[in-house]
């Protein structure tokens, strides 16, 4: 960034005015970070002063930007010329569809209610069979990683059914559940219960017992311990389970659709492969990839809204 | 506060780790009391079970033999009725710094209003109400440390137990951190019960000092503190203050030389180019103090 020419003479000083301006300006623009949390006294922590959109934008940021958009592009880019030409070498372009026509049907389906019955499908299967697993995992993940006992009684039938891959469930899903919307939830909550409980039980054993003890001589109840030191302590573990048990419930999910479905993006994705609708497949397939990405996004987000103390923790600034 | 409670009773407590041939002797047949609002330090070697005699009391370890008692009855488990302030930080990172002096009275069921007035008088005295908002990861020790005396104190306990709560902070946080101590102390005239192994601490902060033997750990003196209250910085060079250091660094010295001697008897510092053996562990401390003083 050109920094502006120092003032030298009095006959510059109509323009110094707006050189000093922008002289101001810059280093606000280049500042990455705000000065040590010690040195900025009274200043609400949390909430920084509001400042005018463009200002806050850094090099940083920008740079960070034009790199996405990147990597993206050279993607399309090599779809675009791999199909164009029909590629051929060992990878065959010959059948995959042009990113125009992959357009051109999401133009045409992507609004159908048939399209967004099979999305809305999927995403309320994600959502029961995730929540289901959260309602389950967490809370026994906090008993297990608490209590020797808990432990002794539930890991040795966790540590026999984590290895089983929520995919190899599906046969038996549609034998145990009576309907097969059930069963598609269940492989979905199996997908993330696993790295959801085993996260949570990280979390309570590396929850230093200082905090503990401390809870105890303020006074907490063991029912409070749970409430207000090894659940918020186990917190960020428990986040890094939801992101992964996103992650595999949507492969389990995709997977189950894809065999035994009726609905859902999976199954739109391999009805279309059935019936040589080659577009159509990588609509779903891109469908699938925004639904992943909306999802862990989400989750993120509300890890950061309800952990703003991360924010400062030791690690958390390079 | 009423200064009729916070009586500490530790008698003939003695605690015993492991069994069979791991079995370890931590502390033997210790006797010591608090009275009402009396500042009382323990000190000792390290390993000499300084810690364990206050784990007991915070009600965190029951005695093998003997009992603790607070006020008269025994102590079975931890209570807000005894405020603990550890050696390491214990700040609950999730929580603002008020919340974390609240932590104590939310678990008592106190209404928010109660709370939050009790919590800002308490971070004004400890000079903190700038920081009422922040998070412990963005303070420094020394204020951590203030912020977890304040945390114990606010639920108005009868006695503070502080283990060694200074014990990570550099020597000149130390010192400041000793003189807002007394001057928390002054206002509140608590009953408090403070580890530590440094000896100039224990003699400004306290009115009575007992002294600790090396493993296992028995009360080897008990000193009183003649200094007048309020304790002030100058103390420091008071002739009565720099006599009471010489003398309990002589009795330190004898315990961390005995919880060495098994070091010493098998040579463990003839590397050092010293003498070993019994006989010469009083030329060996004149010679290189400083690397085993510090206990």
């Amino acid at each position: 960034m050109p920094s502006p020419e120092p003032v030298k003479t009095p006959t510059l000083s109509l323009v110094a005015p707006a050189d000093a301006a922008t002289a101001a300006a810059t280093p606000l623009v280049t500042m990455s970070k705000p000065p040590a949390a010690e040195t900025s006294q009274p200043v609400a922590p949390v909430k920084p002063k509001m400042r005018p959109l463009l200002e806050r934008v850094t090099r940083d940021q920008v740079v960070a930007a034009l790199l996405g958009c990147a990597s993206i592009l050279t993607l399309f880019v090599v779809w675009y010329l791999g199909t164009k030409y029909r590629l051929e070498f060992y990878i065959r372009f010959k059948n995959v569809p042009t990113p125009y026509e992959v357009f051109q049907q999401a133009v045409d389906v992507g609004l159908s209610s048939a399209f967004l019955t099979n999305v809305l499908y999927s995403v309320k299967r994600i959502l029961l069979g995730f929540f289901i697993a959260i309602g389950i995992g967490v809370p026994l993940g906090l008993a297990i990683g608490r209590y020797k006992r808990v432990a002794n009684l539930f890991m040795p039938v966790i540590e026999i059914l984590r290895p089983i891959p929520a995919i190899a469930w599906v046969p038996m899903s549609i034998m145990l559940w009576p309907n097969n919307e059930a069963s598609i939830v269940y492989i979905t909550f199996i997908g993330a219960f696993f790295p959801i409980l085993l996260n949570t039980v990280h979390g309570v054993h590396a929850l230093d017992g200082v905090l503990i003890r401390a809870g105890r001589v303020l006074g907490a109840s063991e029912l409070q311990l749970f409430r207000h030191v090894i659940l918020p302590g186990a917190m960020p573990s428990i986040f890094t389970g939801l992101a992964v048990g996103m992650g595999v419930a949507w492969v389990s999910l995709i997977a189950a659709e894809m065999i035994s479905g009726q609905f859902g993006v999976g199954y739109f994705t391999w009805e279309a492969y059935s019936l040589v609708n080659y577009p159509a497949i990588v609509l779903g397939m891109i469908t699938i990839g925004v639904l992943g990405l909306v999802c862990s996004g989400a989750i993120r987000i509300a890890g950061k809204l309800l952990m703003p103390w991360l924010a400062f923790a030791p690690g958390s600034k390079k | 506060m009423d200064t009729q409670t916070g009586h500490v009773d530790v008698r003939n407590v003695g605690v015993v780790f492991g069994a069979g041939d791991t079995e370890v002797t931590a502390v033997n047949d210790v006797n010591l009391h608090v009275e009402p609002g009396e500042f009382v330090s323990l000190i000792g070697p390290s390993g000499c079970g300084k810690s364990t005699i206050l784990s007991i009391v915070a009600g965190f370890l029951n005695p093998s033999s003997g009992a603790a008692l607070c006020d008269g009855k025994p102590i079975a488990k931890p209570s807000s009725e005894r405020g603990v302030v550890f050696q390491q930080y214990s700040l609950f990172p999730w929580l603002t710094v008020r919340k974390n002096v609240e932590f104590g009275l939310r678990m008592a069921g106190v209404d928010q209003s109660t709370r939050n007035v009790t919590a800002r008088s308490l971070l004004d005295l400890a000079g903190l109400a700038a920081f009422e908002n922040h998070y412990p990861d963005q303070l420094s020790g020394g204020m951590k440390q203030r912020i977890g005396i304040i945390r114990a104190l606010a639920t108005s306990p009868r006695v503070l137990l502080m283990d060694e709560p200074f014990g990570a902070l550099d020597t000149q946080t130390r010192v400041v951190m000793q003189e807002i101590l007394t001057n928390i102390w002054q206002q509140f005239r608590i009953s408090v019960l403070f580890i530590t192994h440094d000896i100039e601490e224990s003699i400004f902060l306290s009115d009575r000092v007992y002294v600790m033997t090396a493993r296992p750990g028995r009360i080897k003196a008990e000193i009183k503190v003649p200094l007048p209250r309020p304790r002030t910085p100058d103390m420091h060079d008071a002739p009565e203050f720099v006599e009471l250091v010489h003398e309990l660094k002589g009795l330190i010295r004898e315990e961390s030389l005995a919880a060495m001697a098994p070091e010493i008897k098998q040579g463990g510092l003839a590397g050092f180019g010293m003498k070993v053996g019994p006989q010469s562990v009083g030329e060996i401390y004149g010679s290189a103090p400083d690397a085993l003083r510090k206990n």
